[in-house]
């Protein structure tokens, strides 16, 4: 187990460190990094300046270490257009970004997981055949569109939820529900294929057969094996919730790390750019790492390996 | 397939080509959702390839007194704006109709794209395995801890928005789903007895993995890649959304609905119609995809 445990840690810092080069590369993407910060009316001696004092002439290697370092250190520059450090104004923004991925993934796993049951225990009835079909148009819909629709609907002609910025839990709903609805479909038909495929197996008929009845059949036999790839499912759409965050957030104005991005992207403020893409790349990573281990708790046939 | 008793039955690298697309083809056809999403394929495919005959409207045509009219009705000429126009005059039907194009134009060429990176990171990484496989799936894990919007919002925004760095951000950035799926075929077929047996007689390893192997790993890949297309399309439409995607005046359904955000409260065709081609257009594919993997193989994880 520990032995497990010591090599995914490690490959997760192997993972921020292949993160943290890609980072630094993009601002190198078109060879010059003074000319992608400089505005366009630089002249060439600006631009030589600006690669002097900017340590843009150092070898490559060499500025990758030092951003590394200055990483490490929770020090990504200063950003272009707020004058303050990039690392604190990522940092600011981060609860919002989280209040608003896991109130969308509290909504998700709510509806979904009973849905997805509900429809593989009544298996080809009308609630089944509705549970899918929703499911399917979730999949299928963009989020910005949906947000859209959501705002015209509630806050335009209903007038009965605000649609923008951050406050209590009215101001939360719209952008959770928009957020979470794609996750609440992708978890809704992965839940019913995993309990399709536990139902059937031949331990839940022995456990029929000795007379146990339905509810502790549902839920300590086939939940607790359906279970593990939910669960797995669950690390990579957080992945997909953090960045999905980057749309959501823009049309709701809600203030949190991803507006924040397409903002820095717009204004050309790498350094925030910079920080961003890291920090939500490690929460990422953490994430991954501490469902894994949920992972082997959840099937001990890990743990043997 | 019958076979007369006494004959020795060659275990045969694929069954007989024909009669098993025959076979493939009529049980897919016999989902109707598989059908309809085809059909809805199909439409959008027409639409995008026959755009200029197909409407009465030019698409970028600006008409500043006809502006934000509601569907229905009628202008110049007794033509009649059928899902109205635009804060410009322009009919919308008619951007939708074109808007098709880039979406099916970046769908088809970044699923390319990344489905052949992630064929051959799968190929090559589920043959020889060992150290070559552990690199290869390292990377997949850097690829896939990145936010991607994220991450192709920053590129295109240093490069510049047009239509190759989109394609060619979207299709890098995807390749992991194909390498995974065409890795775990590859690991299977590996032990086969026909690659086996073609290893024994003396075929060198890339005669084995394009001849043998690669054929076989065909069928998940191609439902990775249906499935992937929808995931695409939407992808293009939020980059066009954001301002990063095909640059006006090219219609593109994610700029539409940029466009029409801003008047929802007072003009809200806008917004709706662009939304619902992208989400018929994606449902079309999902369907389409579903009913594929389900008649190739329901227990593929995909």
């Amino acid at each position: 187990m520990r032995v497990y445990l010591t090599r995914r840690l490690l490959q997760s810092l192997l993972v921020l460190l292949g993160v943290s080069f890609v980072v630094f590369f993009i601002l190198h993407l078109t060879g010059d990094p003074a000319l992608v910060l400089l505005p366009p009316d630089a002249t060439a001696e600006d631009v030589q300046r600006f690669r002097e004092a900017m340590g843009f002439n150092d070898p490559f290697l060499v500025q990758y270490g030092r951003f590394l370092t200055g990483a490490l250190r929770g020090d990504f520059g200063q950003s272009v257009r707020h004058g303050e450090p990039a690392f604190h104004l990522v940092i600011e923004r981060m609860p919002a970004t989280f209040e608003l991925a896991g109130a969308a993934l509290l909504i998700a796993l709510v509806l979904s997981v009973p849905a997805g049951i509900i429809s593989a225990v009544r298996r080809n009835t009308s609630l089944d055949y509705v549970s899918t079909v929703v499911a399917l148009l979730g999949q299928s819909m963009p989020t910005f569109w949906l947000g859209i629709m959501l705002i015209l609907v509630f806050s335009v002609q209903w007038n009965l939820l605000p649609s923008s910025g951050r406050g209590g839990l009215e101001h939360l709903l719209l952008p959770a529900i928009t957020l979470g609805l794609f996750t609440t479909a992708r978890i809704t038909r992965l839940t019913r294929s995993g309990m399709l495929e536990v139902l059937n197996q031949d331990y839940i008929r022995t456990a029929r057969a000795k007379g146990v009845s339905d509810p502790p059949v549902i839920w300590k036999h086939a939940l607790k094996n359906a279970a593990i790839p939910i669960v797995t499912i669950v690390g990579i759409e957080l992945g997909t919730l953090l960045g999905g965050s980057v749309i959501t957030e823009t049309i709701f104005a809600w203030p949190g790390v991803g507006r924040l991005s397409v903002q820095a992207i717009y204004n050309r403020d790498y350094p925030v750019v910079q920080a961003a893409v890291f920090l939500l790349s490690s929460t990422f990573v953490l994430v991954n790492l501490v469902v894994d281990v949920l992972y082997t708790y959840l099937d001990p046939r890990i743990r043997l390996r | 397939m019958s076979v007369p008793a006494g004959a020795i039955a060659l275990p045969a690298a694929r069954a007989p080509a024909r009669r098993e697309w025959v076979v493939f083809l009529r049980r897919l056809a016999r989902r109707r959702t598989a059908l309809f999403g085809l059909v809805v394929v199909g439409l959008v495919v027409v639409g995008a390839l026959g755009a200029p005959w197909l409407t009465t409207w030019d698409p970028v045509e600006q008409d500043i007194t006809n502006r934000l009219r509601p569907p229905g009705s009628s202008g110049p000429a007794g033509r009649v704006h059928v899902l109205g126009t635009d804060h410009l005059g322009r009919d919308i039907l008619a951007r939708i109709v074109f808007g098709a194009r880039p979406a099916l134009m970046v769908g088809f060429a970044a699923v390319a794209i990344s489905g052949l990176l992630g064929m051959g990171v799968g190929l090559v990484s589920g043959y020889f395995g060992g150290r070559t496989d552990d690199v290869c799936m390292r990377l997949a894990d850097i690829q896939l801890a990145f936010p991607f919007i994220l991450l192709a919002i920053a590129v295109i925004g240093v490069l510049g928005p047009s239509l190759p760095v989109i394609i060619v951000v979207i299709g890098v950035s995807s390749w992991v789903v194909y390498a995974r799926v065409v890795r775990s075929s590859v690991l299977s077929l590996r032990e086969r007895e026909f690659v086996q047996a073609a290893l024994a007689l003396g075929s060198r390893d890339g005669r084995v993995v394009l001849h043998h192997i690669l054929p076989n790993a065909l069928t998940p890949w191609l439902v990775v890649a249906t499935l992937d297309m929808a995931r695409v399309i939407v992808i293009e439409s939020a980059l066009s959304f954001l301002g990063l995607g095909v640059q006006p005046p090219t219609p593109t359904w994610g700029g539409m609905l940029a466009d029409g955000r801003v008047y929802i409260s007072t003009a809200w065709w806008l917004a709706t119609f662009p939304g619902l081609a992208i989400l018929f257009t994606v449902l079309g594919i999902n369907l389409f995809g579903d009913g594929l993997r389900d008649t190739l193989d329901p227990r593929l994880k995909v």
